[in-house]
């Protein structure tokens, strides 16, 4: 129980919440944007795993190197699972934009169960092995048994995307759009913003975001099945409300102190009792923060 | 309302009477209770072992009976429910039956035991598995023809202590009441067997999570040389991924929720070398192939479940009844024990307690992707 133990745990915990947050944001940026929880977004991550398994196995038979199939199929998951993304919100959310939202988050459910028994039909609804696409390289003599090269691409991976995540919102014509979108809709089309459009970007980055983190994970536990994205959605979920849901920078941070604090439960404690733990921080903060970690106050428009 | 009962009941008293009053006309049978749920959520379970013991008694009688006189069974309905069970061991009592093939749950075959013990009616059960049935010894006549609940961590104990040679193991389980009642087993078995035997860590994990690094660091830290995992096999192939991964070439012990070929095709190479135990399979043994021809012959179609182990349980109880050549509690039992059969679950007797010697589970190895039975 000693300081190399400490980091082994914490880069654990790293890992987890850089996938948690790749999904959170998913949620976070929806809810900003139509104050609708995207239930089926924990799909789309799956989704994206499955769509990457078999664009690997297809690539696998040209006998390319493992590095261009990694890249290759994750890039068509990446696509695939983004026109998904797209896609539901088509069908599902926009025929009811004016519809009131408890009608909108059932349709948000329907669509989860929807692609959970699609994928188990079309599919399986055995476990399939996931193949190792990460590359696994000796990773330096000082880091070595703390850290493996998997766990490393998965952060810095990550952490990549919440930067360029960052420079898309600050600075594109488009993050302007959104953030305007966000803060008052009527308003925003008054000016002239195309909302349509910037929900379906919305939908489009949330859902690439969220099949990434489903490449990622799946490849370094190595198995998938239909059922992965309810789970790791719901725990996504919970660190977009931990870090006030509509803030992007909050679903990084509620991500992070949720991947922590599962990690160090269960290292120290129990891993009886991880769960436990993350539910306990979420109660803790809502109940002397209600927004969040980083959210705002919501005024109530009567 | 009332009438139709009342008339019930008649039927009932009627057809009672007919049937102790054929009992008592005939002396120079060999009765043998078949106790068991018959009726109710729970039948399929029971009637196997009535197809059973008519096949095997209509055998015997066909070729001149036992020890000169023709077996007649009495089928009694238990379903499963203890405080009906303890009735139909008091009407098998009442039948003066000299030994009874059942019961099948293990909460009714327990209250069943309480009139039968004192009685001295020797009981054969095909599928009661919890372990005080024989442990506690408080049901003498008892034995059965399946292996305990606790026989995995037996094994799995002794496997890790004599075979291994382990001074330290990590125990985990998914919290299920299979997996946890796994590795508690095999922790009792360790402490009270092979004190030599070091349990730095018992755990159980979550059943699901995203991934599992926390727990595989801490096995890590826990500084351990063997892993026995209660639990099923997609826990348990992202931990042996997992622990592969971080470089953890511990031994992998766990048992029958593993030892199936969906482990296999999802761990890959993290499997090769993980040991399960896993029930010994006696489905091509000659007598196992002529118990199912026999039922496919007579029923049209092919045997439910416990059927091998109720077949194996008439066999005893026939062969036993044969060469003490009496129905005296006391000779029948020391036959059990003392007289090997051949059966379909193999070549049996019984110990002390009453567990069947040869029946049980045995330990397997992943060895180039598929369970190789070890020894």
């Amino acid at each position: 129980m000693d300081f190399d133990y400490f980091l082994r745990l914490f880069f654990s915990g790293l890992t987890r919440g850089s996938i948690y947050a790749l999904l959170a944001l998913g949620y976070t940026m929806v809810y900003g944007i139509i104050k609708l929880i995207n239930f089926a977004h924990g799909e789309i991550y799956m989704i994206g795993a499955f769509t990457a398994l078999i664009m690997a196995t297809v690539f696998s038979f040209t006998g390319m190197p493992t590095l261009a199939i990694l890249v290759l199929s994750s890039l068509v998951a990446l696509i695939y699972s983004s026109a998904y993304g797209f896609t539901i919100e088509k069908l599902a959310y926009k025929p009811l934009r004016k519809a009131p939202r408890l009608s909108v988050l059932i349709s948000a459910i329907g669509m989860s169960l929807f692609l959970q028994n699609y994928v188990l039909l079309a599919q399986t609804s055995n476990f399939l092995p996931y193949p190792s696409l990460l590359p696994q390289v000796p990773v330096p003599r000082f880091l070595q048994g703390i850290i493996n090269s998997q766990q490393i691409i998965i952060f810095t991976t990550t952490a990549v995307v919440m930067v360029l995540l960052t420079l898309l919102i600050k600075f594109t014509r488009m993050g302007k759009s959104m953030r305007a979108t966000s803060q008052d809709r009527v308003m925003a089309t008054l000016v002239g913003i195309n909302v349509n459009k910037v929900i379906s970007w919305t939908f489009l980055i949330g859902s690439f975001t969220a099949a990434l983190g489903g490449i990622l994970i799946s490849s370094f536990t190595g198995q998938i099945n239909f059922y992965v994205g309810f789970i790791a959605g719901i725990k996504a979920f919970v660190a977009a409300v931990l870090g006030g849901i509509g803030s992007i920078p909050g679903a990084v941070l509620g991500s992070l102190v949720l991947g922590m604090t599962e990690s160090f439960a269960a290292g120290y404690l129990s891993s009886v009792y991880e769960d436990v733990f993350a539910f306990i921080i979420l109660v803790l903060i809502l109940i002397f923060k209600p927004s969040g970690l980083l959210g705002r106050p919501e005024t109530q428009k009567v | 309302m009332y009438k139709r009962i009342a008339v019930f009941a008649v039927i009932l008293l009627l057809a009672s009477a007919m049937v102790f009053a054929g009992g008592r006309q005939e002396a120079g049978e060999i009765r043998i209770g078949v106790a068991g749920a018959h009726s109710g959520d729970l039948a399929s379970y029971g009637l196997p072992t009535v197809n059973a013991a008519q096949l095997i008694a209509d055998e015997v009688n066909a070729a001149g009976g036992l020890n000169g006189q023709q077996i007649r069974l009495f089928i009694e309905d238990d379903q499963c429910a203890p405080d009906v069970a303890a009735n139909t061991a008091a009407k098998l009592v009442g039948d003066r039956v000299v030994a009874v093939l059942g019961h099948i749950c293990s909460g009714a075959t327990n209250a069943a035991m309480e009139i039968y013990t004192g009685e001295n009616i020797v009981t054969v059960s095909p599928s009661a598995t919890s372990p005080p049935l024989t442990q506690s010894g408080d049901f003498p006549t008892f034995f059965r023809t399946i292996a305990p609940d606790d026989a995995q961590g037996q094994l799995q104990a002794e496997f890790v202590a004599e075979e291994l040679g382990l001074t330290s193991v990590a125990i985990l389980h998914d919290g299920g009441d299979y997996g946890r009642g796994l590795a508690e087993f095999a922790r009792a078995a360790l402490q009270a067997n092979y004190p030599q035997v070091n349990i730095a860590l018992f755990e159980g994990i979550t059943v699901g999570a995203v991934d599992y690094s926390a727990i595989i660091n801490r096995i890590g830290a826990a500084n351990v040389q063997g892993v026995i995992y209660g639990g099923y096999h997609p826990e348990a192939s992202r931990l042996v991924t997992q622990m592969r991964a971080q470089g953890l070439n511990l031994s992998f012990i766990s048992g029958d929720g593993v030892q199936d070929a969906t482990f296999i095709d999802v761990a890959g190479a993290a499997a090769e070398g993980v040991y399960a135990t896993g029930p010994m399979d006696t489905s091509a043994s000659p007598v196992a192939q002529a118990a199912r021809a026999a039922h496919q012959a007579k029923y049209g179609e092919e045997p439910g479940p416990f059927f091998m182990n109720a077949y194996a349980g008439m066999q005893a109880i026939v062969n036993a009844i044969r060469t003490a050549g009496s129905t005296d509690p006391a000779a029948i039992m020391s036959a059990l024990r003392s007289s090997p059969v051949d059966t379909p679950v193999g070549r049996i007797t019984f110990d002390e307690r009453g567990d069947a010697i040869g029946v049980g589970f045995a330990m397997y190895q992943v060895q180039s992707g598929t369970y190789v039975e070890l020894r």
